[in-house]
């Protein structure tokens, strides 16, 4: 059985009979900077690329398919025509902010992948309070959008980027909820915990019907906070300019587009683990026979696949739905999802404290 | 109650947007429906429907005849003079003179393909041919003379 874990532990162990502990420690900071931004390339590049052919498919027709075998090479040539272009700073904008808002965007990002465990014992940074550290640090980055919208000097990204600003902010609210119902039901923050807790079978089919309807809020709320259609009125293609990045070029708006698809893949990593199990196999009960075989698929396999799962459905509502006005976006949140995360949340609980979930 | 009517409201929302969802779901499992054409790699297969209006010709029949009698309505019909007929005056067996088409002046550089000109022809003698590669490097090949050389009206036309 392939397992990562046992990389990990070799590498850690070489390391720290070669160095003295504060190298060693030293040395695995830097590896993992380097494993990090590695995978944030790799995202952005499969990301983009699947996003596109997704998108063709359900419009009946072929995505890019003429850069490389099948158009895998697409997102490359994108990158370098992003890195060959000039990055233009607007005359009047605010300079500091302006070039820092994208960094903002990203280091929140970058820092949000810290308690997520990709694979049996792959985690970076196993935090007690794991859940409500990605809560958390989510939520910084509507400063990034709202210093691009302000920064820019342009009265249509400041109009985007405070409607976006208002858009995260609320949806926040239920996505919290949600990700509350599966705090009460596996009774802690911490992710490998909850992991653990979904051993016997995964929080979405064991928890019935509040854990499905706490999940669809969740999936509804986190495409709203990623600014992904139908929600993204803030940076609608067609009709606010480009909203909050309409006055970046070049490198900057590189960086922005590269953290909208790495922050959908976060939210929908999150998602798998405190829904679908996270690495955890498709156990059933206590049938072991069954639950042996589904082990021998490796913990990586089964975290990116649900993962992917997730993006999938997140896509698929962008192509599929028309896009919702501020005010009918605002009016869903507040009157719809709020109240009815809510009262799922008290139900939950309920259920919880009666054992009346598998 | 408003409550029902919540509910309500809830229930029709989700069930919409499943039914979305089931649309491109479809589409998206069935590779085969996909209708984007692969020019220019398909040019062998390529079927362009019959009223696709590519370019501007005269049909002649195996007696190397077209029907064109020079009345000229293409020309006046044509929004941006891209037709000239140049006729010339036959003499008939009796005798007579007789109007005929010299000469069928076409500048496909300036054609916007409106199709007004074959409408406007009383006999059906142009119509809009199937090709579209029309690219060039020097602009003179773009006069073309539409009726074949040593081609006559055909009996019985007019």
């Amino acid at each position: 059985m392939f397992s990562l874990e046992h990389i990990t532990d070799s590498i850690q162990q070489w390391l720290y009979s070669t160095f003295n502990p504060t190298m060693a420690l030293i040395l695995e900071c830097v590896i993992v900077m380097f494993l990090a931004i590695g995978l944030f390339a790799i995202l952005g590049l499969v990301l983009v690329l699947m996003e596109r052919k997704v998108a063709a498919r359900m419009q009946i027709r072929l995505g890019p398919n003429r850069v490389g075998p099948k158009g895998m090479f697409q997102t490359v040539a994108d990158t370098l025509k992003l890195v060959m272009k000039e990055g233009l700073t607007p005359n009047g904008a605010d300079k500091f902010l302006f070039n820092l808002a994208p960094f903002i965007v990203m280091i929140a990002a970058m820092l949000v992948l810290a308690p997520i465990a990709f694979a049996k014992g792959f985690q970076i940074w196993d935090i007690n309070i794991g859940v409500l550290y990605v809560s958390a640090v989510s939520s910084v980055s509507v400063i990034g959008i709202l210093m691009a919208g302000w920064a820019s000097n342009n009265k249509y990204s400041l109009l985007g980027a405070m409607r976006s600003g208002a858009q995260i902010v609320s949806y926040e609210l239920s996505a919290g909820l949600s990700i509350i119902s599966i705090v009460v039901l596996s009774g802690s923050l911490q992710i490998s915990e909850i992991i653990a807790s979904q051993q016997t079978g995964w929080w979405l089919f064991r928890g019935h019907i509040p854990a499905i309807i706490a999940f669809v809020i969740f999936i509804i709320a986190v495409t709203a906070e990623t600014n992904r259609a139908p929600f993204d009125l803030a940076e609608a293609e067609s009709e606010l300019t480009a909203g909050f990045h309409t006055e970046y070029s070049g490198m900057r708006f590189a960086l922005f587009f590269l953290a909208e698809y790495i922050n959908v893949f976060i939210v929908c990593a999150i998602g798998a683990t405190l829904f679908l199990g996270g690495w955890m196999p498709f156990h059933i009960g206590h049938w072991e026979g069954f639950n042996h075989i589904m082990d021998y698929i490796p913990s990586s396999v089964w975290f990116l696949g649900k993962t992917f799962f997730l993006i999938f459905l997140i896509m698929w509502f962008r192509w599929t739905f028309p896009r919702l006005r501020v005010d009918q976006l605002l009016n869903l949140e507040w009157k719809y999802l709020l109240p009815i995360s809510m009262f799922n949340l008290l139900l939950i609980t309920l259920i919880a404290i009666m054992g009346w979930h598998f | 109650m408003f409550l029902k009517q919540y509910i309500s409201d809830v229930y029709h929302a989700v069930a919409s947007l499943l039914k979305g969802m089931k649309t491109t779901g479809h589409y998206f499992i069935r590779p085969k429906e996909i209708i984007t054409q692969q020019y220019p790699d398909n040019r062998a297969q390529m079927q362009l429907p019959e009223r696709f209006r590519g370019e501007v010709v005269m049909t002649h029949d195996d007696n190397n005849e077209h029907a064109c009698t020079g009345c000229t309505a293409c020309e006046l019909a044509c929004p941006n003079a891209t037709i000239k007929i140049i006729t010339k005056f036959d003499t008939t067996p009796e005798g007579k003179k007789k109007k005929a088409l010299d000469t069928f002046v076409y500048h496909l550089e300036l054609c916007t393909m409106c199709n007004l000109c074959v409408e406007a022809c009383p006999t059906s003698a142009i119509k809009m041919a199937q090709t579209f590669e029309h690219s060039v490097f020097d602009r003179n090949q773009l006069l073309k003379k539409l009726n074949n050389p040593g081609s006559k009206l055909r009996a019985g036309v007019e």
